[in-house]
């Protein structure tokens, strides 16, 4: 009889402590080794920076954990191998984070199939949306960059010519470029792929030169590989023949820009962050992490999205007390709008579960002695990707 | 013609000891990493550099070789391979440490950056002096073994070691020597191609393909051998990858295959 | 020099792995991708301790059809629309094959550096195909939306990875037994002879080159097969199949188990991926700086692998009939 009373009040204690509190596990996968391993802190920082100074939104007794794992780059094996241990062995509510398209397609179907509300934070190819109804993203596509890109290049160039890295965003960027430039009555001259890995780009570049282009496309991934291309495409005097460098801002990252030097001043970029943009949200946000991270440091697009990524998870959390059911949480994403992001109003479009925002046109220019993307006018606003639009046509 | 500076090396090691250095990489990576922190951290002046990373490279390569690489002299080939991609591993991991995982930073000289025009064409002028440098490597290299006492012993030694020995030539010292100065040349091409191959954690693995595709097309041994192969797989590499991007690497290694089949021994190797 | 007998009774010891799966099994429900990760690569170090550790072949290149079994198995899910498991594997195990024979036909006259470029060569171009035929393989984003039938129409593949990791137990085993059955009959003996001395086998009149190529043509496809099983299990199958890391992964797997003690497979994969598992996700730099040590310190002071160690400290174990491969 006493034992039973005991057990009776135990289980009773139990429950009402777990009912106050909640912990929600994020498992957050992102680079931090491997091709642009140094993106992932990018990434990690924004998201925490969030909780720490949204910690008290939060519903009493709820905790964030967040469980973070390396995907060592590109490795679509290694990132499916690890969601799945998330899920599995971890147990988390959310699946956040991914840089690379391939490793976000690999982990669609295991979101699927374990129901795990997915929010991408990077990864740009329009078609990962429709892998599985868990994924919601809250960053970009390439197409929401480069087709608006295309659409002014043809007003200002006559001919151009489209290099892109061999893998999903590259195809997207260049597909994007060549159908809104040539349908404003510009010429692609050429088109070509390199590999993703280590491409020798002076031979790439040297075959620009002699096709003499008014301007050339580039897409590659955000970073080291960016100031490479800028380096050759200086050393072989491409600038100087004439040639003018723009692609999406995936080439002129904040983080890279003092890396690249000079060589960058001058370049045309489509992008929906900037961290020079001088929205109120932004100046607050650059101070924050500044703040936090070092007078030195710098947000680029990665932090703006993982910074808004949270902010919608936050208002999941809140709406559902901490309880976190995937369908739910699925509807409360789809209607999710955030006028305060620091690159300007966004919102998550309910019939793809993708991001609708401005699209910026920004110049590299000298701001107070540092290179900077100065963003000259908003270009479009409130785009949705448009290849799902032209899809809908379909 | 980096991959020449880097591979003659190899081959000299390989064809005189005997030894699969797999590892050859890893002193080439030595041999970036010490130019690039030479010159950021210490504002060591370029020139200067170079010399540090070929002098600093050799002589860690001999302080490797008297203590694990001679253990390894007698034992198969399989125990090799394995050493090596052992200290592959080891020496990435070091590396991944100290520098992180961003490439070394090169900044080369103004005089050295830019186009320089020749017969009509631009081309970069780093890659010109790049050619330049690397024939004066191959010239004294040769003049080295063909000319000198010691590039006659090392030929001796590499024919026939025993009988070399019973000359009374110490093989022995003679190796080390070679091998510090193999590895010293990897350091140095590894310094010298810095701003074209990136030196990172990764570097050895990425391109010890073509170290190895250079070493065995070329044939063990000989000195011509991996300056002919360096060159045919320069040139084949980039006029394909700039005629037919579609293709890029594929052709190279479809060559190496060819070129196996057709001559085991590699184009200038001496047939066993 | 080991002995060699033709006793192929089986031990009571060589029942311990197939009971330590199945504890695996039960134990450790949470873990099973992970367990059946390991056995597909014990499957894969068997293949190439077939050919390394018993017939003396040094190849750089086994990646090579382990890529090809689990591209083909993707493909012909994604191309021709077969989800069938068994029509995959037997498709993967086919054209593994395929290349096997072909591939050994041309470059088994050759030896020892010339042979492993040549291998390391075909590797190479296998990847660099698949990284450019993004139209039938995904190229980098990798081949994703394979699908894989239920098995028997039972079994489905399930995120727990129970059937995966049965399923892939199953086909260890029927692998295992012909590894086995392989190396205990008289074409072993000579696979040992010919790695112990090519010279006299010639003299002896035994067909070298012929044997070298069949031994050559049933590695890989077992290894074919192991490509196959983890394309199945995860439903997808990246570039990071092919090239030079896996095949010096599986390399590294092999001698820390111990070259041509057939258990060396079944130890090394074991104990590196488990080792992969906890150490690289922790520390990432100071894996790679333990693994290479590790092997340095094998290969200079026990050359048997953990095999080898296990024999000089645990005599119980050595098995005083059995075709065991001296360390070279």
């Amino acid at each position: 009889m006493r034992l039973t009373r005991l057990i009776v009040l135990a289980a009773f204690a139990l429950a009402s402590s777990a009912a106050l509190s909640q912990t929600v596990k994020i498992g957050f996968i992102t680079s931090y080794s491997g091709l642009n391993g140094n993106l992932g802190p990018y990434m990690e920082r924004a998201v925490r920076l969030y909780i720490k100074q949204h910690q008290k939104e939060l519903p009493p007794g709820v905790k964030i954990e967040l469980i973070i794992r390396d995907d060592t780059g590109p490795n679509p094996d290694k990132a499916r191998q690890l969601a799945q241990e998330l899920v599995v062995r971890d147990k988390v509510d959310l699946l956040a984070g991914v840089i690379f398209t391939p490793n976000a397609m690999s982990m669609a179907p295991i979101a699927t199939e374990a129901k795990v509300p997915f929010v991408i934070m990077n990864a740009g190819t329009s078609v990962i949306t429709t892998r599985s109804p868990y994924i919601a993203r809250v960053s970009f596509t390439l197409w929401q960059s480069s087709f608006p890109l295309g659409q002014w290049a043809a007003k200002k160039y006559k001919t151009a010519y489209t290099l892109v890295s061999d893998f999903g965003p590259g195809h997207d960027a260049e597909t994007a470029f060549m159908q809104a430039f040539k349908a404003g009555g510009g010429n692609i001259v050429a088109s070509v792929r390199v590999p993703l890995q280590n491409p020798d780009w002076a031979a790439y570049l040297q075959r620009v030169k002699d096709a003499k282009p008014d301007t050339l496309f580039v897409f590659i991934p955000a970073g080291k590989t960016a100031t490479a291309v800028m380096k050759n495409f200086s050393e072989l005097g491409l600038g100087q023949a004439g040639i003018k460098l723009i692609g999406p801002g995936d080439i002129t990252t904040d983080e890279e820009l003092p890396n690249m030097g000079d060589v960058a001043l001058g370049v045309t970029t489509m992008f929906h962050y900037s961290a020079a943009g001088d929205r109120p949200a932004n100046k607050a946000f650059v101070a924050a992490w500044k703040k936090e991270y070092g007078a030195n440091e710098t947000p680029n697009f990665l932090s703006a999205a993982s910074w808004d990524g949270t902010a919608m998870i936050f208002e999941a959390i809140r709406q559902q007390k901490g309880k976190i059911d995937p369908d739910k949480t699925m509807a409360i994403f789809k209607n999710w709008k955030f006028a305060n992001s620091p690159r300007g109003p966004i919102s998550i479009d309910p019939e793809t579960r993708d991001v609708v925002q401005n699209e910026y046109l920004r110049e590299v220019r000298k701001v107070g002695g540092k290179l900077a993307n100065v963003e000259i006018e908003t270009f479009a606003t409130a785009v949705k990707d448009p290849w799902k639009e032209q899809q809908k046509k379909k | 013609m980096i991959l020449y500076v880097i591979s003659v090396g190899l081959s000299v090691t390989m064809g005189l000891m005997g030894f699969i250095n797999l590892a050859h990489g890893v002193f080439a990576m030595a041999g970036g990493f010490i130019l690039s922190t030479a010159m950021a951290r210490f504002g060591v002046p370029f020139p200067l550099a170079l010399v540090a990373a070929f002098v600093l490279v050799s002589l860690g390569s001999i302080f490797l070789e008297k203590t694990l690489y001679s253990r390894l002299y007698a034992r198969g080939e399989l125990s090799q391979v394995l050493f090596c991609i052992g200290l592959i591993l080891v020496s990435m991991a070091v590396a991944r440490l100290i520098y992180g995982n961003l490439a070394a930073p090169v900044f080369l000289p103004d005089y050295l950056r830019g186009q320089v025009q020749v017969l009509g064409r631009d081309f970069p002028t780093y890659r010109v002096y790049l050619i330049f440098f690397s024939s004066i490597i191959i010239l004294s290299l040769w003049i080295g073994v063909e000319r000198t006492r010691w590039g006659a012993m090392v030929r001796a030694a590499v024919d026939n070691r025993g009988m070399a020995q019973s000359v009374g030539i110490n093989t022995k010292r003679l190796f080390m020597i070679t091998f510090a100065l193999g590895s010293g040349l990897a350091g140095l091409g590894g310094a010298l191609g810095a701003d074209i191959l990136p030196v990172q954690w990764g570097y050895p693995f990425e391109h010890l393909v073509y170290f190895l595709i250079v070493v065995a097309v070329g044939g063990l041994g000989s000195l011509r051998g991996p300056f002919v192969a360096a060159l045919l797989i320069g040139i084949a590499d980039t006029a394909c990858k700039y005629w037919i991007p579609a293709l890029g690497a594929f052709l190279v290694y479809a060559a190496t295959i060819a070129i196996l089949l057709w001559r085991p021994q590699g184009l200038f190797g001496v047939r066993t | 020099m080991s002995g060699y007998s033709a006793d192929t009774r089986i031990r009571w010891t060589e029942w311990l792995p197939w009971v330590a799966a199945g504890a695996f099994f039960f134990l450790l429900p949470e873990y099973l991708s992970l367990g059946a990760r390991i056995l597909i690569f014990i499957l894969f170090a068997l293949s190439l301790d077939l050919i390394l550790g018993y017939a003396g072949i040094i190849t750089l290149g086994h990646s090579a059809f382990f890529g090809l079994g689990a591209y083909t198995a993707g493909i012909v899910s994604t191309q021709l629309a077969i989800n069938e498991p068994f029509v995959q594997l037997a498709a993967a195990a086919a054209v593994a094959a395929l290349l096997g024979v072909a591939t050994g036909a041309v470059i088994l006259r050759t030896r020892a550096l010339t042979l492993l470029m040549l291998t390391l060569a075909i590797t190479a171009i296998l990847l660099e195909v698949a990284n450019k035929a993004t139209w039938l393989t995904g190229g980098a984003d990798g081949l994703s939306g394979v699908k894989v039938d239920p098995i028997l129409g039972f079994f489905r593949f399930d995120l727990y990875g129970k059937t995966a990791f049965l399923y892939c137990l199953i086909a260890l085993f029927l692998g295992w037994w012909v590894v086995r059955r392989l190396i205990y009959s008289p074409f072993g003996a000579m696979l040992t002879g010919i790695r112990e001395n090519t010279t006299r086998m010639h003299a002896i009149g035994a067909p070298v080159y012929w044997r070298l190529v069949l031994v050559y043509t049933i590695s890989a496809t077992i290894a074919g097969i192991a490509g196959a099983l983890l394309t199945q299990t995860n439903q997808f199958v990246g570039l990071n199949v092919l090239g030079l890391e896996p095949s010096g992964d599986i390399l590294v797997m092999l001698i820390l188990g111990g070259v041509g003690r057939l258990y060396g497979a079944f130890i090394g994969p074991v104990v590196y991926l488990i080792a992969q598992d906890y150490l690289a996700k922790q520390y990432p730099e100071y894996w790679y700086f333990g693994i290479g040590t590790l092997l340095i310190a094998v290969v200079l002071f026990a050359p048997g692998g953990i095999l080898g160690l296990m024999d000089k400290w645990l005599p119980f174990f050595k098995q005083k009939s059995s075709a065991r491969a001296s360390a070279r």
